[in-house]
């Protein structure tokens, strides 16, 4: 538990949850991000499109803004390769689309309105996650 | 127009969010679900802030009976729980488990390390599309 970071991932998950809240207050939106995202490609409305495109704006400026405050340096990942992006890529993509919904959608905003595909969502995705994760950690272990 | 500034506004907010959070690192996001090896849980301060935070929220958004710039709450219409949320899912765990990245962080890490989360979000917003085509949702 070297880099356990309780505060600063408590004061960021606050965060996440008042970005939701307003969401929902103002816009009476789920605050999903690959549901968001994907709506800008498969809604043909113009308003629709408006305030998707508007809240990933948001969102990338408000990342960025951070980093150039408060530099991020992520480690290089050795075993992480182009292909491997695009493959994990494409399974978060279906995945997100098949589930409907990601860890904001269902993990933050659905678990918070007791919501039952949600939570088995989240349980679903974070098993799987950890049970991959393992698994990849035998596999690059038995390689090296 | 009012709904674009206040996406505008929560996106940003969510953003600052996602990058003092830690979740913008795959490599932490890794080690959160590394739970038999180097476990890092300081995700789990993450989501249980989300959580708790609207949770909160929501009862009294909720409690106003509509949002304050539209006529009605986009909720999900579907409650059931079928063998495609959970395939879903897994799937997406999967997929997060391999390179650490979801939907989330991934678009948001874009404006300052785009290296990765380039590929990543490119060929999500492919695995989206399709989803779609095939399925014809």
């Amino acid at each position: 538990m070297e880099n356990f970071t309780p505060y600063t991932s408590l004061a960021g998950g606050i965060l996440i949850g008042i970005s939701a809240s307003i969401l929902m207050f103002l816009n009476g939106r789920i605050a999903g991000i690959s549901g968001i995202v994907s709506g800008i490609f498969n809604n043909p409305a113009v308003s629709e499109k408006a305030w998707r495109i508007a809240f990933v704006a948001g969102l990338v400026g408000g990342a960025f803004a951070y980093a150039y405050f408060f530099p991020i340096s992520i480690a290089p990942r050795e075993h992480v390769t182009t292909a491997l992006l695009v493959v994990g890529g494409l399974i978060v993509g279906v995945g997100t689309a098949m589930g409907g919904g990601c860890t904001s959608g269902h993990g933050i905003c659905g678990m918070s309105r007791f919501s039952l595909r949600s939570i088995t969502a989240t349980m679903a995705f974070l098993t799987s996650g950890i049970v991959t994760v393992y698994v990849v950690n035998l596999l690059v272990g038995a390689s090296a | 127009m009012k709904t674009v500034i206040s996406a505008l506004m929560a996106g940003i907010i969510f953003g600052v969010g996602l990058a003092l959070s830690g979740m913008v690192d795959p490599n932490k996001v890794i080690n959160f679900l590394d739970v038999t090896g180097n476990w890092d849980p300081s995700l789990m301060f993450v989501l249980g802030g989300g959580v708790i935070t609207t949770t909160l929220a929501y009862r009294f958004v909720f409690a106003q009976g509509k949002p304050l710039f539209d006529d009605d709450f986009h909720l999900p219409t579907l409650l059931k729980i079928d063998s495609k949320l959970l395939f879903g899912a897994i799937l997406f765990g999967i997929g997060w488990g391999l390179i650490g990245y979801c939907p989330g962080p991934a678009v948001a890490s874009i404006g300052f390390n785009p290296e990765e989360p380039l590929i990543v979000v490119v060929s999500m917003l492919a695995g989206m599309l399709l989803y779609r085509k095939i399925a014809k949702v």
